[in-house]
């Protein structure tokens, strides 16, 4: 019944690694060899010239780029909307993950799949998708486009399965035994679930709510359409690198991105940190 | 002369497995590798297939170099505790599996498959998936297997480990009337030593790495060449600084016999027909003895009561080494 | 297990449903019934339009050229990173996945900043030899591997240490050699989350548009693919159109997700 297609990053429930592991042998040295050449091609030196390039530019353009106003503007909405919907996320998501996995009820597999939309819709359609109850014309009458909401609606749209998918999965294979000692320990519901289950679910929610963030900083397609772009209000950091690049302005482009790539790599260590906690933890 | 390991090592890391470990294993019999666990058993098995390389020493099977071959060419028959049954094929693929390799004509290989499913009692099995088996039938299965190759030699690792006590003692029996039929070297890896005494014509005792004893059966029960071996093959107790099992202690209830240790009873469990002392001497606090309910009863033992123990005659003992009195 | 008191029950429910429903389920409706509003009018114009048919054709070999590339370097890796020991072992699978929260536009520029061939480390000797790689199908299948790279190894990776090594060690020891032993028992035994990650690395390729618009130069029937054709007919107030490419877009990477929701068994064994 459960759908859970979208694997969310941060291997949070990692299997451990396999007793045996070997030394390389020529065909696999060989292998590694061309994989990590392929690597270094496409990620490794790309994501180094985009470092280069900011330190090449020297410590006072970097000030300077980042202390433009429109920039500055750029990169405090971006930080805001998206600790305001991970905040979100962090509720709502974990109350999906709760209904998903301990309610029964008609319908209840059609929200699995819903979840999953979010993640398999390309985001330039996803901004579309909300411009049509959202935007103007909108049959509801709410316009938000070309406003702030409409930054904080793509985020909460393209960041929703992150917590449901991360949560989800631990919940399910949460032991109830522990609750049922609680309970009959004396435990009311309510307590129960602040002793008992919700540390256990505390990784799993902070996994979910970094990669909700990283991708909240990160997101562009999805508010191409919907915010306008108007700077100094609905500007957010990935489209002030884009308007740099358009511009020819490739360093001022980079200060601004390794912004971003220093938020993203510090999510992924974090998950990776996280994870092995909870590995752990057993 | 049919497997020959001379000075073979092994290190992971700091911990070594295999200390310059030689040893011969004779062709055409059943030969069990018994020690504890972590003695570096299976590791030796390991390296004899060629899933596992030693850092020093050679490897001989059936007077061939095999040292450097990698374990495809070896053509070694190889059984693993956890089955290793290939869950996507059928029973009769994972049997055919060997041959396919080999490029049989597949007339024969159907026939070979059938033949060794009859041998190990799968044949209305043939179709289905390994998981739609129960432990003991995958094992067989396995074994299957690894025999139609025609292997070499037949390495089993702990072939029964990860199944229930009744199951384990079925196989183990239709191992040894098997080995009867087929007569190909077998070597088995196993840390129980009823399975090793029961099913093995050859014993290698392993333990930190080193080989410990080599022999019979009856030998390694007869004449263990220390008190780890001694110690390993079954239960034992101390008196007078020497190990001797305790159903091999004539208790007396009366000092007539020359060189007899007095001591007294402190503790009396009955077993269903065996009764166990604990015996208190001057030396050890606690001699363990196991009598017969009919010779307990004779002797009217009870806590407290006087008695003198003296080793039964023909009984084995062994003098503690310095190294076993640390455990 | 906790019960939940029924108006609590009764509460989630309907703030999750109704978040659920105000959030995605309607928009995603109101797309659908959008595009169908002359009934197949829009599909007809959208795929009349020549620049659409190019971008959809676009679309088709970036994504498929992208996802065999994903294929291969994914499954080999994950090979590497499980089975195998060798330093650096620990930061190459962090790095792995890296690319999941680069933004896109990061990623575009990443590529620009090295491949363009006026000044890129490594565009400018490509250039001279011929090759072009931005504003160029090169570059934009190097983005869309980029953004999709760790998909399949994040599927592999957990079933490959799942699965364990000893089928491969006793197709080994049955004389099977490296070749057979891939073809006949590991890539059988990974087999559903190779499917799993291609076709989820094919949904996340056809969707992808921040980086493919930097590196492609977005020019008209030439480096356009169907996202960029969205944005552009959107913006021109060709509405029907950019919905009924968009509809396009969602149907196929909607589909992705449900085959792979359909055939992914309960407890893959």
């Amino acid at each position: 019944m459960s759908t859970v297609v979208t694997r969310v990053p941060g291997r949070v429930a990692r299997r451990r690694r396999s007793p045996r592991t070997g030394a390389l042998g020529v065909t696999s040295g060989l292998g590694l060899g061309v994989a990590m050449l392929w690597f270094s091609l496409l990620v490794l030196i790309p994501l180094t010239a985009v470092v280069a390039t900011t330190v090449g530019g020297g410590w006072d353009s970097f000030v300077a780029a980042l202390t433009n106003e429109q920039t500055a503007a750029a990169v405090r909405l971006t930080v805001e909307q998206s600790l305001l919907v991970t905040a979100v996320n962090v509720v709502m998501g974990t109350a999906i993950a709760w209904v998903l996995v301990r309610d029964r009820f008609w319908g209840r597999a059609a929200l699995d799949v819903v979840i999953d939309i979010p993640f398999a819709l390309p985001t330039i359609v996803a901004g579309l998708v909300l411009l049509a109850l959202y935007g103007p014309g909108s049959p509801l009458g709410v316009d938000v486009a070309n406003t702030g909401s409409a930054v904080f609606l793509a985020l909460a749209f393209v960041t929703l399965p992150f917590v449901v998918r991360t949560v989800q999965p631990v919940l399910e294979e949460l032991e109830h035994d522990a609750e049922e000692a609680a309970a009959s320990l004396g435990a009311t519901g309510l307590t129960t679930f602040r002793r008992i289950i919700l540390p256990s679910l505390a990784p799993a929610i902070a996994a979910g709510a970094a990669l909700s963030f990283a991708r909240g900083i990160s997101e562009y397609g999805s508010l191409v359409l919907l915010s306008g772009n108007l700077p100094l209000k609905t500007e957010v950091a990935s489209v002030r690198v884009l308007t740099y690049v358009e511009n020819g302005d490739p360093a001022a482009a980079a200060a601004v991105a390794t912004i971003m790539l220093a938020v993203a790599v510090t999510v992924i260590v974090l998950l990776d940190v996280l994870q092995r906690r909870v590995a752990r933890r057993g | 002369m049919s497997i020959e390991v001379a000075g073979v090592s092994k290190r992971f890391g700091d911990f070594v497995a295999l200390d310059d470990v030689s040893v011969t294993i004779p062709s055409g019999q059943l030969t069990a590798l018994l020690g504890p666990s972590g003695g570096g058993k299976s590791t030796l098995l390991r390296i004899i297939a060629g899933l596992e390389s030693s850092d020093t020493g050679t490897i001989h099977i059936e007077g061939t170099e095999a040292t450097h071959l990698p374990a495809q060419k070896r053509n070694v028959g190889f059984v693993f505790q956890h089955y290793a049954a290939f869950k996507h094929m059928s029973v009769a693929k994972n049997v055919a599996f060997g041959l396919e390799i080999r490029r049989r004509p597949k007339n024969e290989v159907r026939a070979r498959v059938d033949e060794l499913l009859r041998l190990v009692h799968l044949q209305q099995f043939a179709h289905r998936l390994p998981a739609q088996l129960s432990g003991g039938q995958r094992q067989r299965m396995a074994l299957a297997r690894a025999l139609a190759v025609e292997p070499t030699v037949l390495l089993l690792d702990e072939p029964f480990g990860a199944l229930d006590a009744k199951v384990r003692k079925e196989l183990r029996d239709w191992l040894r009337r098997l080995h009867d039929e087929v007569h190909v070297t077998t070597v088995f890896v196993t840390h129980d030593q009823e399975e090793a005494l029961e099913v093995a014509d050859e014993i290698v005792v392993i333990n930190e790495g080193r080989i410990e004893q080599v022999g019979t059966p009856d030998q390694l029960y007869d004449e263990p060449a220390n008190d780890f071996v001694m110690s390993f093959l079954g239960p034992v107790t101390r008196l007078d600084g020497e190990l001797v099992r305790p159903h091999d202690l004539d208790v007396l209830d009366h000092d007539r016999v020359l060189g007899a240790t007095p001591g007294t009873v402190t503790r009396v469990v009955r077993v269903g027909f065996e009764v166990r002392l604990a015996v208190r001497t001057a030396v050890e606090p606690d001699v363990s003895v196991v009598l017969t309910r009919a010779e307990a009863r004779g002797l009217g033992v009870d806590v407290g009561s006087p008695v003198w123990l003296v080793p039964t005659r023909g009984a084995t003992t062994v003098p503690v080494m310095p190294r076993a009195t640390a455990g | 297990m906790v019960r939940t008191p029924a108006p609590l029950r009764w509460l989630l429910r309907v703030v999750t449903i109704g978040y659920l429903f105000m959030l995605i389920a309607w928009p995603v409706s109101l797309v659908v019934r959008t595009t169908f509003e002359g009934g197949l009018a829009n599909l007809q114009t959208a795929l009349s339009d020549p620049e659409v048919v190019h971008a959809l054709q676009m679309t088709g070999i970036v994504a498929g050229v992208a996802v065999v590339a994903n294929l291969l370097f994914g499954v080999g890796i994950s090979l590497l990173l499980v089975r195998y020991e060798f330093p650096g072992k620990r930061v190459l699978s962090t790095l792995i996945d890296v690319p999941l929260s680069v933004s896109p536009v990061v990623v575009g520029l990443a590529l620009l900043l090295v491949y363009n061939s006026r000044d890129g480390w490594l565009g400018r000797p490509l250039d001279a030899a011929g090759l072009q790689v931005i504003f160029a199908t090169p570059g934009m299948v190097m983005a869309t591997v980029f953004v999709a790279l760790p998909l399949v190894i994040r599927e592999v990776v957990p079933v490959l240490e799942e699965v364990g090594d000893e089928q491969e060690q006793a197709a080994r020891s049955l004389g099977a050699n490296g070749v057979q032993t891939f073809w006949r028992v590991t890539l059988p035994s990974i087999k559903w989350a190779v499917v799993y990650g291609v076709v989820l690395s094919l949904a996340r390729s056809l969707g992808e548009f921040g980086a493919v618009k930097i590196v492609s130069g977005n020019v008209v029937e030439k480096t356009q693919t169907t996202t960029l054709v969205v944005e552009q007919t959107y913006q021109n107030f060709e509405q029907g159109t950019a919905y009924a490419a968009a509809f396009l877009l969602a149907f196929a990477s909607v589909l992705c997700i449900v085959i792979v929701s359909i055939l992914r068994p309960k407890d893959p064994a």
